[in-house]
């Protein structure tokens, strides 16, 4: 559905991406994962005709993004990251706008639909500029559902959302993906595992990595690390954890808990919480720590790093 | 087609809750009202001292195209600067339009709601044909509300070129105004100065096309292609721009 190859774009002297190339099935959720800066936007912006780039190929929907821009503009929806909306319209006439741009036969009743899609049937008749944050998202994400696409590009859906809201854009992301190509950034890892089928990792316009959210955390995490929060001194109770076998590091954290390491699959905890409730310890809590992105990018730049030596 | 209406709909309506039109419509009607009313008492005041001369059109056509030099930049100045501001471009510029449609749609929005402005204009002289015998020079109204309606597109096509280019109203505003100052006075100055091509800036100087031509009641086709080269030449570089901005 979505086939870049080489793409690269310059700002003037700087390089926003480099030569990236990768492909996206029908009907395959693509996470786009990096920092700010990383050239998220800037491939969105070339896939869905916005600018074209320097060098290189994109085909979206068998299209190619400069020559055929027209054709691709009428299959993919893109929700750009800063939500663009005209704060002076209401939303049922701004959908009905952006429906009739797109020549849909019904464009009132198609505007509703998308209404009911995101929730916002009741507030149909308000003007967008009264909208609060997540419900301009909500709008911006029904414009782009409008004329049914083939191809849905999200620039940091949840962005700025409350946890609640973002928890429902997640589900409305994941239920119009069954049918449609979706490609969305976003430097929430958890996100990305959750929502997507695919990652790749972006990090300064090239791709450091790219697998399913499984198989990327097995890849990264040589380890897997896990919490211990007990009442009262720790102390010696590190020293009692750090003879269980599996056990590959004991840090006693600032505030008191206890972080450690063990091998993939062969998981501790149970024996960690025997062995502090039989020591006479009040287990506060036990957690594993999932690795947050700012690891994993730490992790993959030494790894380029190490490669290139 | 279908786009450039679906764009002009938009803005022409948005008109209509805007105050700066609002103020638009209403300063220039005021003040053709008053200079109309200014006129009409002359000439009744003087009419036994210069029988047989009566008010005609151009009472209000002449002072019209003189108002549209400000009002046509605070038209124009919103239409595609605005859209850069607040970054809905990104929006016209991803759906499935031509880049050359959003410019002729906007324009086309703000040429619609100046007609309108124009249309109610028309009242001044219908009235003004009940109150002279035996009516007004009718031929002559034609011509110079053509007149008006041409110099309205060239402005606005000039207004929304240059709208284009900038992101910011005020700018866009104040660089038509100079733009506008430029082609409908200045221009014209060296006709009265240098004595080969004089005749060269003449026909560049826009009110030229209208004083002496239009506004007399004269319709030739060299001051129709003027405006409508203008109005296309401003269209042209409010296309280039927006498609220049994809490639920054």
């Amino acid at each position: 559905m979505i086939k870049v190859e080489g793409l690269t774009k310059d700002y003037g002297a700087r390089r926003a991406i480099d030569s990236l190339s990768f492909e996206a099935e029908q009907g395959e959720i693509l996470g786009f994962l990096g920092p700010n800066g990383a050239g998220k936007t800037t491939t969105m912006r070339i896939l869905t005709g916005y600018m074209p780039p320097t060098s290189g190929q994109a085909t979206v929907a068998g299209y190619d993004v400069v020559a055929e821009s027209l054709e691709v503009r009428r299959r993919v929806g893109y929700l750009p990251e800063t939500v663009p909306l005209y704060t002076d319209m209401t939303v049922f006439d701004y959908l009905k706008f952006m429906a009739d741009l797109r020549h849909l036969p019904n464009a009132e009743e198609r505007a509703d639909d998308v209404l009911e899609m995101v929730g916002l049937e009741e507030r149909a008749e308000g003007y967008i500029g009264n909208l609060s944050k997540g419900m301009r998202q909500r709008v911006g994400l029904a414009q782009a559902l409008l004329h049914r696409p083939e191809v849905l590009i999200l620039d940091e859906p949840t962005i700025g959302l409350d946890p609640a809201q973002v928890v429902d854009v997640r589900k409305m992301i994941r239920e119009v993906g069954k049918e449609r190509t979706v490609l969305l950034s976003t430097h929430i890892l958890t996100e990305a595992q959750q929502i997507c089928d695919r990652v790749l990792i972006i990090n300064q316009g090239h791709i450091i990595a790219e697998d399913t959210p499984e198989n990327l955390q097995a890849r990264l995490v040589g380890a897997e690390t896990a919490l211990l929060r007990v009442r009262g001194d720790s102390d010696e109770l590190a020293g009692k954890i750090r003879k269980i076998q599996g056990i590959q590091n004991v840090n006693a954290k600032p505030d008191g808990s206890l972080e450690f390491q063990f091998a993939p699959g062969q998981d501790v905890r149970p024996e960690v919480a025997r062995i502090a409730i039989k020591s006479g310890y009040d287990l506060l809590e036990l957690r594993q720590v999932g690795m947050s992105l700012e690891e994993i990018f730490l992790e993959l730049t030494r790894d380029n790093a190490s490669s290139e030596k | 087609m279908r786009n450039i209406w679906t764009i002009a709909r938009r803005e022409y309506k948005l008109n209509f809750i805007s105050p700066i039109a609002y103020v638009v419509a209403f300063l220039i009607l005021i003040t053709l009202g008053v200079l109309f009313t200014l006129n009409v008492w002359f000439f009744t005041q003087n009419a036994f001292s210069a029988p047989g001369s009566a008010p005609d059109a151009t009472i209000i056509t002449g002072p019209f195209v003189f108002l549209l030099v400000l009002s046509a930049p605070a038209l124009t100045m919103r239409l595609l600067a605005d859209e850069q501001r607040m970054g809905t471009m990104e929006l016209l510029l991803t759906a499935p339009l031509r880049d050359w449609e959003i410019v002729v749609g906007k324009w086309l929005g703000a040429f619609l709601f100046l007609l309108t402005i124009i249309l109610v204009s028309l009242i001044f002289p219908i009235l003004l044909n009940g109150m002279v015998s035996p009516g007004i020079d009718q031929g002559l109204m034609v011509a110079a509300y053509l007149g008006v309606i041409l110099v309205s597109a060239a402005f606005l096509g000039i207004g929304v070129g240059i709208s284009a280019l900038f992101s910011n109203q005020l700018t866009a505003f104040f660089a038509t105004l100079a733009v506008i100052v430029v082609l409908w006075w200045l221009i014209g100055f060296p006709a009265d100065v240098v004595h080969t091509g004089a005749d060269f800036f003449r026909y560049l100087s826009m009110n030229e096309h209208f004083y002496n031509s239009l506004n007399t009641g004269v319709i030739n086709l060299s001051d129709l292609v003027y405006y409508l080269s203008l109005t296309a030449l401003g269209l042209f570089v409010g296309t280039s721009a927006v498609e220049m901005r994809r490639w920054r």
